[in-house]
């Protein structure tokens, strides 16, 4: 099965180029941000007379309005924007892949309470909430990543459970209820190994809606709180000198736009890599 | 048919009651007590006592609720903590600005996303197909803000060629003011639609071109171009109803950003507004409000491909 599925996600790669520097994107900006310790300056250290340099070959990315140097900055920035989006994507899909494999799996009035159940929650604009919920508590970055996670397994869920139905009246699945393996054994046997395609699609798309979330509240003020800085906080205090310093506003959303981009093609590759299984 | 539209109103209600118990208690989930903002330092207990007993503060929560509910119903959102103007009036003021530019922003995302979708099947795997996904990957991931910023920067500050804060220049009140200032914002908040509406269409025109119906006519001598016109869009253009009953969710997320990057005076940005200045019975009004566009948009957009395709029967339940 896995043996399969690499061997198409080779040919996909090989006819799609595109997904060949996706991989490679992500690749550099988990690298970058892993080994943010190692730029050549230190993010946080204020001075003044260097206010606002354009990028050079000292700066490469210039300096901010106190004179911090940018590219520092950055790469630290892409550290958290890169986690929140990795983990609240943990968050989504474990939840959304446990309730919608019930929800599939034991069908009945249980699957047609939690789908209900679904269709309420996404009845409420969630972008809102989330901006209500991080302004009601101080937002740390453990809560915004609490927030994120909490609030986007109902798509994850969805896809699932369409999948488990499907699978569920296969003969191999019959055949073990037959037999009469227990209902858990089934889930973790049959059902989550043929799911495990859809649930690494979403994951890659989840990380990119992920970041992009927390990139707009912090834009707004209500994600990441300073001292601490992602690429949307960052866009947030350059949108005030866009006159004088332009690349305080290109630079992250250029790091935004790749990454998000990556996953996004990333995802798309494993969807036809799968759908040719 | 008739059946469809009933049963999908009954559906709506526990929905609806939902939504205002999510409106309701976000007011409550809130840090500190809401009858903070109706008194001062210098009143005295008994007057404080007083104004929680008008307000109905004194009462359990499940009565609160429903004395908001039944008061809401009646068009009654209570007065806005900042300036006590009545919710309801602040809102409604606010509406057209935000249905405006959300309108025009779906009929761009439409007019264009259609066709390039078309352009981008008929010519699979070519130069202009490839352009058009490319702009498409981005339209999907670049961050609406950042867009929004970038506009402004090339188009405002360096073409001074559009403004880029507002809906109206100051003393100036002409329909093509309002157009001149909308003409960003709704680009921005188009594009991702766009995106969306023109993958869509391009992976099931493909789809559809590979059936055996389009095989068959090629193999009678009909021209592509008519097989493409006469049948094929039929049936790609149907289930766009669907998407952009789909697409609500992201127009109303994108709205909220969208108007406080340009300022424009719409309902987002009093949202947004309103989150800052913990103004809790506008952010529950406007909650509530939002919520409801979203389910009627997602209705609306249900009935009307019942109605143009008469295959939807009852079976909802297998989505």
């Amino acid at each position: 099965m896995f043996q399969k599925i690499t061997l198409n996600l080779k040919k996909e790669l090989r006819k799609n180029k595109l997904g060949i520097v996706a991989i490679i994107i992500i690749l550099i900006l988990v690298l970058a941000s892993l080994l943010a310790f190692l730029a050549p300056h230190n993010p946080n250290k204020i001075n003044i007379a260097q206010r606002m340099e354009g990028p050079g070959i000292q700066h490469f990315f210039g300096t901010d309005d106190l004179g911090r140097d940018y590219f520092a900055r950055a790469l630290y920035g892409g550290r958290i924007s890169l986690s929140v989006g990795f983990f609240s994507m943990i968050i989504s899909v474990i939840l959304g892949t446990v309730i919608g494999t019930i929800s599939g799996f034991v069908g009945g009035k249980t699957d047609s309470l939690i789908m209900r159940g679904i269709d309420m929650l996404m009845s409420v604009p969630s972008f809102f909430i989330i901006l209500i919920v991080n302004a009601y508590f101080q937002s740390s970055i453990r809560n915004i990543i609490l927030i994120i996670g909490l609030l986007s397994w109902m798509r994850v869920a969805r896809l699932v459970r369409a999948e488990t139905l499907s699978i569920k009246e296969r003969d191999f699945v019959l055949y073990a209820k037959i037999t009469g393996e227990k209902k858990f054994k089934i889930i973790i046997k049959h059902i989550i190994p043929n799911i495990i395609s859809t649930v690494i699609v979403t994951s890659s798309i989840n990380i990119a809606t992920a970041i992009l979330m927390e990139s707009s509240l912090s834009f707004l003020g209500l994600g990441v709180q300073p001292p601490d800085a992602s690429w949307g906080s960052m866009l947030k205090s350059a949108q005030g000198y866009l006159g004088e310093a332009p690349y305080l506003a290109l630079f992250p959303g250029l790091l935004i736009l790749l990454t998000v981009l990556s996953f996004n093609i990333l995802g798309d590759i494993f969807r036809s890599a799968f759908e040719e299984n | 048919m008739s059946g469809l539209i009933i049963r999908r109103f009954m559906q709506l209600i526990p929905m609806i009651l939902f939504v205002s118990i999510v409106s309701f208690f976000l007011m409550h989930l809130a840090p500190g007590d809401p009858i903070q903002a109706y008194i001062t330092p210098k009143m005295g207990a008994d007057t404080v006592e007083r104004i929680k007993k008008d307000l109905g503060l004194d009462k359990p929560i499940y009565l609160q609720y429903f004395h908001w509910l039944k008061k809401a119903l009646q068009g009654n959102f209570g007065y806005s903590y900042v300036n006590h103007r009545p919710v309801l009036e602040k809102i409604t003021s606010r509406l057209p600005a935000t249905l405006g530019l959300m309108g025009t922003s779906l009929f761009i995302a439409v007019l264009f996303g259609i066709p390039l979708g078309i352009i981008s099947a008929v010519f699979e795997n070519k130069f202009i197909d490839n352009l058009i996904m490319v702009v498409t990957y981005i339209g999907i991931s670049i961050p609406g803000f950042w867009f929004a910023i970038m506009l402004i920067y090339i188009f405002s500050l360096k073409l001074e060629l559009l403004p880029s804060i507002g809906m109206h220049s100051v003393g100036v009140n002409s329909f093509l003011d309002v157009v001149k200032h909308g003409i960003l914002p709704s680009i921005v908040l188009s594009f991702q639609n766009l995106a969306v509406i023109t993958r869509y269409v391009r992976s099931n025109t493909i789809g559809e071109l590979k059936k055996n119906y389009v095989r068959t006519q090629k193999s009678l001598g009909s021209y592509r171009r008519k097989i493409l016109f006469k049948h094929v869009l039929k049936n790609v253009l149907l289930p766009i109803i669907t998407i952009i009953g789909m697409s609500f969710p992201q127009l109303i997320a994108g709205a909220f950003i969208t108007e406080t990057v340009f300022g424009w005076p719409g309902m987002g940005r009093l949202g947004i507004s309103a989150i800052f200045s913990f103004d809790y019975p506008v952010i529950m009004a406007i909650t509530l409000m939002s919520s409801l566009m979203l389910i009627f948009g997602n209705l609306i957009a249900d009935i009307l491909y019942g109605v143009v395709d008469p295959r939807i029967k009852q079976n909802e339940d297998l989505r």
